[in-house]
């Protein structure tokens, strides 16, 4: 079973972000669970999302206390949330950065392996917003192959209608400039 | 044979709404409330569902008009939790003493104060003298399965009773997982439409719900009970009959590993799932621990408790809501005097977890599991404790 935490700020689609993961999961025959850390929500706060992958039945109904993987959709987090809380050391964290990973390491102290892409600019470029939950759904899959984007384009299509295309020629492109580090 | 999706539980338990037709919702929309009434009325707004959805002024006026729309002979749906169930609770009263099969979903959440919308059983214990059948559901499914046999059994002339669905708040409402949603042709042959047995008809006029003198009130009581405890016998059967329709099979008391098990933890609701995972790391660990599981919480099955907790020696009870210098929760007193009727003294203790919110672990259950091996060893004195208190 592999376990995802979602960064975000309210409002950014970080639990957006993390329902499409499950969705693309079970279209693909997997089981998962998808959930939002529970409780008031607010529009800027940092919040964070869940989900479980696997191919057995998900028995448990804890919270997630140590992902895989992280996702970070906004890089003004790294300075105020500690976005490798519980990681195990083979863990990965995905971050939205216009630093490389190197020079993030340097400026976050963050000793898991790291994939970064500035899916800001992917985002205002392609969306016309700064929302990055589907460009980083890109760089999500780039980095763990987690699900396929082909799976995604169901899920993608249901959630946003008319503005599908775009959101996912968003995480296309994340996924050719996600860079990971091996 | 349906259709597996991914999808929030909450809308799920709306559809499956939807696919037993229901005539009438009646609701209040506001905090705590859930998906589940929100997507029935986008379901019935967009001509999906022919409904009449009435968005009333509080909750304490939903159930009212449930109890006159179920009255009037309409298959009758409401939902709510917590806060909202407390000011509805007057008017359950009379639905399950006037007979009427209104079927409600609960999402379990904590009464305040402190304000808290979070998950735990007190909504639904504060129900537990109210009439009603009660079933609990573990995961999505159950939600989607529960509520299509719930207006099955409510709606049997030999059980015209209102059922309440218990679904776990958040943890299960909140929840986008893998969930086959029957087909309606499915479910038009497992629910007959509904035929009332008695109905407010002006061509045809009854009273419902008269005074009842104390010459009157004891003997219409007793027919009520007799009819809740006489409700098990079609729940069951109709649990029988979902199973051979749908595949899949529920019992009034489920059980995992419990069969030769010397140490049995009892659960109800969605932390069973997390339990299930701590009974295997402990058999693998050599423990023999195993789970019992109440999916039934009224009428109580205190016959098949006792026949899936008979040989251990030692019961872990899991409650959600606290007694408040009760000997013990609501889940262990119904527990205890099961076991003291047929003369059965196993060690019990009682573990109150997950109370407003707080996580239930797969180290909770193995907590609890050595505290009942170490009581029964050391002949500690029982009664309950409320889990991972900082001090």
């Amino acid at each position: 079973m592999v376990e995802i935490r979602f960064h975000g700020r309210g409002g950014q689609g970080g639990v957006t972000s993390a329902e499409l993961t499950a969705l693309a999961a079970i279209e693909e025959g997997k089981y998962a669970q998808a959930f939002p850390s529970f409780g008031p929500e607010r529009r800027g706060a940092p919040v964070m999302a869940f989900v479980r992958v696997s191919d057995q039945q998900i028995l448990t109904r804890e919270k997630v206390y140590t992902p895989n993987i992280v996702v970070v959709l906004d890089p003004t987090l790294l300075t105020i949330v500690d976005v490798q809380a519980g990681v195990p050391d083979d863990g990965i964290i995905v971050v939205n950065t216009k630093l490389s990973a190197e020079e993030l390491r340097k400026a976050t102290g963050i000793n898991r392996r790291l994939a970064v892409v500035d899916a800001s600019t992917i985002a205002i470029e392609t969306l016309r917003v700064p929302i990055t939950n589907t460009t980083m759904l890109g760089a999500l899959i780039k980095a763990t192959g987690i699900i396929s984007v082909d799976a995604l384009r169901g899920p993608v299509q249901k959630r946003f209608g008319p503005i599908a295309e775009k959101n996912l020629q968003a995480c296309l492109r994340a996924f050719e400039e996600t860079v990971v580090e091996g | 044979m349906g259709k597996r999706v991914g999808m929030e539980v909450s809308i799920a338990a709306a559809e499956a709404v939807g696919l037993c037709d229901v005539d009438v919702i009646a609701a209040y929309p506001i905090t705590p409330q859930t998906h589940i009434v929100e997507h029935l009325s986008e379901l019935v707004a967009d001509g999906h569902l022919d409904a009449e959805f009435i968005p009333v002024e509080s909750e304490h006026s939903a159930m009212s008009t449930c109890v006159g729309s179920a009255a009037a002979g309409a298959r009758t749906f409401t939902s709510t939790a917590s806060q909202g169930y407390a000011l509805m609770a007057e008017i359950c009263y009379i639905a399950s003493s006037m007979r009427l099969p209104i079927v409600m979903a609960v999402a379990n959440r904590a009464l305040s104060a402190p304000i808290n919308i979070w998950n735990d059983h007190s909504d639904m214990m504060m129900a537990r003298d109210t009439g009603w059948i009660q079933t609990v559901a573990e995961n999505g499914q159950e939600v989607v399965d529960l509520i299509i046999h719930a207006f099955r059994v409510a709606e049997d002339h030999r059980v015209l009773l209102p059922v309440m669905v218990n679904l776990d708040g958040f943890i299960l409402t909140h929840m986008i997982e893998p969930i086959i949603l029957p087909d309606k042709e499915e479910v038009d042959r497992y629910l007959p439409p509904y035929k009332p047995k008695m109905r407010l008809d002006p061509q045809n006029p009854l009273t419902f719900g008269p005074v009842g003198m104390p010459e009157v009130y004891t003997e219409a009581k007793k027919a009520q009970d007799e009819a809740l405890k006489g409700s098990k016998a079609v729940i069951v059967e109709a649990w029988r009959e979902f199973e051979k329709q749908f595949g899949r099979s529920y019992k009034p008391v489920e059980t995992y590993k419990a069969d030769d098990a010397e140490i049995i933890i009892l659960t109800m609701g969605s932390i069973s799932e997390t339990a299930m995972t701590a009974v295997d790391k402990m058999r693998a660990a050599g423990q023999k621990v195993g789970l019992v599981r109440l999916r039934l919480w009224r009428p109580f099955p205190a016959e098949e408790l006792i026949d899936a907790l008979k040989g251990a020696k030692a019961l872990a009870v899991v409650d959600r809501s606290l007694p408040f210098s009760g000997g013990c929760g609501p889940v262990c007193v119904e527990v205890k005097s099961a076991l003291f009727d047929r003369g059965l003294s196993p060690y019990v203790q009682n573990f109150l977890a997950g109370l407003g919110g707080r996580d239930v672990t797969v180290e909770d259950f193995e907590a609890m599991a050595a505290k009942v091996s170490d009581g029964l060893a050391k002949g500690l004195p029982m009664g309950y404790e409320i889990m991972n208190v900082r001090e």
